[in-house]
Parts: C-alpha cells; sequence; structure tokens
C-alpha cells in the first residue's frame, strides 16, 4: 500500500465515522427538522465517499455517480421540506419571493 | 514535483477529514436544530470542499478535476439552499430558537 492509498483510506474512515455520528443524531431526534438535518447531512457525506472510494479504487468515474448522488439528496431534501411546510408538492408558495 | 502535488493534497484532505470531525461532533453535541445546522454547515463546505480540493492534486489535469469541480460547485450551491428551506420549514413548524435564558433554565432543571 502506498502512502497516497493510506492518507485516502484514512480520510475515507473519518467520513464513515462522520456519517455515524450524523445517522446517530437521525435516531436520537428529538425534532422531524433534526432528522432531516442529520440525513441532509448523510448524503453529502455519501458524496464525499464515493468520489474517495473511487480513487481508492483506481476508478475516478465513480465521480459520475457522486454527481448524481449529490443532485438527487438535493432534490429529495427539498421536496420532503416541502411537503413538511405545505402539506403538498404540487401547492405554490402563497408568500412573495418565498422559498 | 508529483510529491509536492501529493503533500499538498495530503494536508488539504487531512485538513477537510478534520472539519468534518468537527461537524460531527458539533451536529452531536450543540443543544437545538438551529445550532446544528451552523455545525453542519461547517462539514457541507469546509469539510468536503478541502477532501474534494484535496482529490483534484490527485486528479492532475484531466476530465476527472473537471467532475471534482462540478460535484464542489453543486455541494456549495445545494447546501446553503437545503439549509436556508430547513430553517424556513423548521420556524414555520413552530420550532422556536434556543436562547441563553433556556439553556440556563436547562441546566438548573437538571
Amino acid at each position: 500500500m502506498s502512502d497516497n492509498t493510506a492518507v485516502i483510506a484514512v480520510v475515507t474512515i473519518a467520513v464513515l465515522v462522520v456519517m455515524a455520528m450524523a445517522l446517530a443524531r437521525a435516531i436520537l431526534g428529538p425534532t422531524l427538522y433534526d432528522r432531516i438535518l442529520a440525513v441532509n447531512m448523510v448524503g453529502t457525506k455519501t458524496v464525499v465517499f464515493i468520489a474517495l472510494v473511487g480513487f481508492l479504487d483506481g476508478r475516478p468515474d465513480f465521480l459520475d455517480i457522486a454527481l448524481l448522488y449529490a443532485l438527487i439528496n438535493f432534490i429529495g431534501t427539498i421536496a420532503v421540506l416541502k411537503f413538511l411546510r405545505y402539506g403538498d408538492l404540487g401547492k405554490a408558495s402563497e408568500e412573495e419571493g418565498d422559498i | 514535483m508529483a510529491l509536492a502535488a501529493d503533500i499538498a493534497s495530503w494536508i488539504l484532505m487531512g485538513a477537510g477529514a478534520l472539519f468534518l470531525l468537527i461537524a460531527g461532533i458539533g451536529i452531536l453535541r450543540l443543544p437545538d436544530v438551529f445550532t446544528r445546522m451552523h455545525a453542519a454547515g461547517i462539514g457541507d463546505t469546509l469539510g468536503a470542499g478541502l477532501i474534494l480540493a484535496g482529490l483534484m492534486f490527485q486528479g492532475g489535469f484531466s476530465l476527472v478535476t473537471v467532475k471534482l469541480v462540478f460535484v464542489l460547485i453543486l455541494l456549495l450551491m445545494t447546501s446553503p439552499t437545503a439549509t436556508h428551506a430547513l430553517a424556513k420549514a423548521a420556524l414555520a413548524g413552530k420550532v422556536k430558537p434556543l436562547l441563553a435564558e433556556d439553556l440556563e433554565d436547562r441546566k438548573s432543571k437538571r
């Protein structure tokens, strides 16, 4: 194992530890929004993790998957938040200039 | 020259891992949703940003680096938007930000 692979492996393990911490917060709660925040964080960390594993494997093509995952993670979070706030995914915002 | 790029990438990735761990500790230890959002923001911008910048040094001048830049730009644009939407949804969902008085109350109750 070269020095390079060792460093990437250590960083990958750190990312896994952080994902475990975020999952612990998602389980502990206490409010719904804590859980969404934690799940969103796990998603962001997954993007970094996929990129790192691609380099670890010597197959950086994995980055395409990371890119797709980042998009899906964002859309998913926004969809859940919109559903929570308006109770409906199709409804437009009533206030002007609001998300 | 290759060694210099490698060392730069190790330093960047190490710093990124450190910031990710700070974000992880913050999301576990801080007292309410809004402060936890602040902790998660560190991991999303500095943590992921520094690690991806470190990987760019590994990729060199190639398509891989271009893809890494795209991932980084996407993360930098989407994660503040998601956090903003989350804060708005939490406020609309009647979650009040924790104030200093509330923290003192919590301590005296223990």
